[in-house]
């Protein structure tokens, strides 16, 4: 059984006056990975931004259509931007801790978000940590700073930080291609884990990661939605030739 | 064999890089020598006079003796004022520009002004100071509040405001390097959260930005120091025993407090009217000198401030550029 999470209907982004989608419409299932392909500049990012709005501060930004979560349009005038962040967290390519220790990362958003009792943080540092699964190599050094550890484990607390706000639905923008062969794999079993709670879209350049981790495969092209559907039938056996072309190496 | 050797062989070029390297060298070492001529002369003269008494004392006998206490209490108040006029309006100002100001005319021609302060003469900063602090603003606040001939003279409050002027472009410009070189990806990070505007510039980018602003301040504390055009015609005094201190009633005890309505005494004027405006200047030639190394030794401090934090930030730079 599943549920739509996510329903985007005919939305075009302008950037001044570059269009970087067309007239896309999409719907994307709750508790399932949905990966999101394409070559560079075809608005896969821009799609990404857009479902937790952080193209607002982009200069220049524009856009027509509707984006839907849970039925209700993102962009009416009465959503509260940060309440939408808070409900869509987002991972991006690198790692982006703050120069502080893995605890200030972990407690930095309940703090902001009014959370004073020490105890309480402490129990959403460990349990998002344990979530993210990197609580066994933090739980020693949570004192320590953030940027000390390894890639891989920078981006597995960038995860758990993302999910201290308790969001529904997470972005990932190629969260591992800064890594290393090993820490993809982990972070691609945690992808793997953590959609039993939390709705994921996962921008990827890498086509094995997309058909090793996801449910569903978009295909963008030119600000296009070329093909959408189960990710087992985009990479065997897709209606579309430029589809074909492209998971298949043949261009992008 | 000889054609490799030809190849690898000196070329007529390199020799003129060697040349232009060695020249570039002795240059350097010409400016080393003239600045620890000038250092070593002042120094070895200066430390001379330079005991407890003369820090504290103040000047006797026509300046030819005694100490320069009132102008190094005067230099440090004046600093310190300053820098509570010019660091707020300097920070805040950088943080509008950098953070909330959007790429228009208006604010191209703020950005183009800064400039243009940074690179007026400081006299004329002075002169604008007595004109605007002075005779504006202080005769207009007198007026309002009807005590006399109090602000509408020269006084160390308009001193350090014009001092403030001058400062402000150097805390506005190094703000807003500090400010930018905070990597998008971090205030991505804070929006992501569901920080607000001001949560991610309180939280995230002013933390992580306050050692180069701190920089900044310092590095213009200490070129405010050693300013002496701007307040020449702002209270700044030939001679003035008395400490610019007021007493303030507390009930029972007293607190002391800098005065800033009185007029002061100033280090860097000390040493132009004692070369220049004394009645004997070969006898107060000792105080000169210690004076002019009091003065080198209170900027050299602060500049060696700014290196330290200027270090330091650097260092947190380099971890926030890692994986």
């Amino acid at each position: 059984m599943k549920e739509v999470k996510i329903k985007i209907n005919n939305l075009s982004v302008y950037f001044n006056y570059i269009q970087a989608l067309n007239d896309v419409s999409i719907e994307l299932y709750a508790n399932r990975v949905t990966s999101i392909i394409g070559p560079s500049g075809c608005g896969k990012t821009s799609l990404l931004r857009t479902i937790n709005r952080m193209n607002d501060l982009m200069h220049g930004f524009r856009l027509t259509g509707e984006v839907l979560i849970d039925g209700v349009n993102i962009y009416e005038p009465e959503i509260d931007v940060v309440n939408l962040r808070k409900l869509v967290g987002m991972i991006f390519q690198k790692s982006n801790l703050f120069p502080k220790s893995v605890y200030e990362n972990l407690a930095f958003a309940p703090m902001l978000h009014g959370i004073k009792d020490k105890k309480e943080i402490e129990e959403i540092v460990e349990r998002t940590a344990i979530q993210a699964g990197v609580w066994n190599e933090i739980k020693d050094r949570l004192n320590e700073n953030a940027l000390n550890f390894s890639a891989g484990q920078q981006q597995r607390i960038c995860i758990a930080r993302a999910l201290t706000v308790e969001p529904d639905i997470l972005l990932m923008d190629e969260p591992a291609t800064a890594l290393d062969p090993v820490s993809t794999a982990r972070i691609e079993e945690l992808i793997f884990e953590l959609k039993r709670k939390y709705t994921i879209v996962v921008v990827t350049h890498n086509m094995q990661q997309a058909a090793r981790i996801s449910d569903y495969t978009a295909f963008f092209y030119l600000g296009h939605l070329v093909e959408y559907d189960k990710t087992t039938r985009i990479f065997t056996n897709p209606a579309n030739k430029q589809t074909e072309d492209y998971v298949t190496g043949r261009f992008g | 064999m000889s054609d490799i050797k030809d190849k690898l062989g000196m070329k007529s070029k390199q020799l003129g890089g060697i040349a232009a390297i060695g020249s570039i060298k002795s240059l350097t070492l010409i400016i080393f020598l003239v600045l620890f001529l000038i250092l070593g002369k002042i120094f070895v003269e200066g430390i001379e006079v330079i005991n407890w008494d003369f820090l504290i004392d103040s000047p006797r006998n026509n300046m030819t003796e005694g100490g320069i206490g009132p102008a190094i209490f005067g230099t440090i108040a004046v600093s310190i004022l300053m820098l509570l006029f010019a660091v707020p309006i300097g920070v805040f100002s950088a943080i509008y520009l950098n953070e909330y100001a959007t790429d228009n005319l208006l604010t191209r021609l703020i950005r183009a002004s800064v400039n243009n302060l940074a690179g007026t003469p400081s006299i004329v900063i002075g002169l604008f100071g007595f004109g605007f602090f002075i005779l504006v603003v202080g005769k207009s606040i007198d007026h309002i509040l009807q005590t006399g001939l109090l602000f509408g003279q020269p006084a160390m409050l308009w001193a350090s405001a014009t001092l403030a002027v001058l400062i402000l472009p150097t805390i506005i410009v190094t703000t807003l390097e500090a400010l930018n070189s905070i990597p998008y990806s971090q205030r991505a990070a804070a929006y992501g959260l569901g920080a607000t505007k001001w949560q991610t510039i309180k939280y995230v980018v002013i933390p992580q930005a306050k050692p180069g602003i701190l920089t900044g301040v310092i590095l213009s504390l200490s070129r405010g120091t050693g300013e002496i055009a701007p307040i020449l015609f702002l209270g700044c005094a030939f001679f003035l025993p008395e400490l610019p201190i007021a007493q303030i009633n507390m009930g029972l005890f007293s607190i002391p407090m800098i005065n800033p309505t009185d007029q002061f005494m100033h280090l860097a004027y000390h040493i132009f009217i004692l070369a220049t405006q004394s009645t004997n200047p070969a006898l107060t030639m000792p105080i000169q000198y210690g004076t002019t190394l009091i003065l080198i030794m209170i900027t050299l401090l602060l500049n060696l401030a700014a290196i330290i934090y200027r270090y330091k930030f650097r260092k947190t730079l380099e971890i926030t550029g890692k994986g």
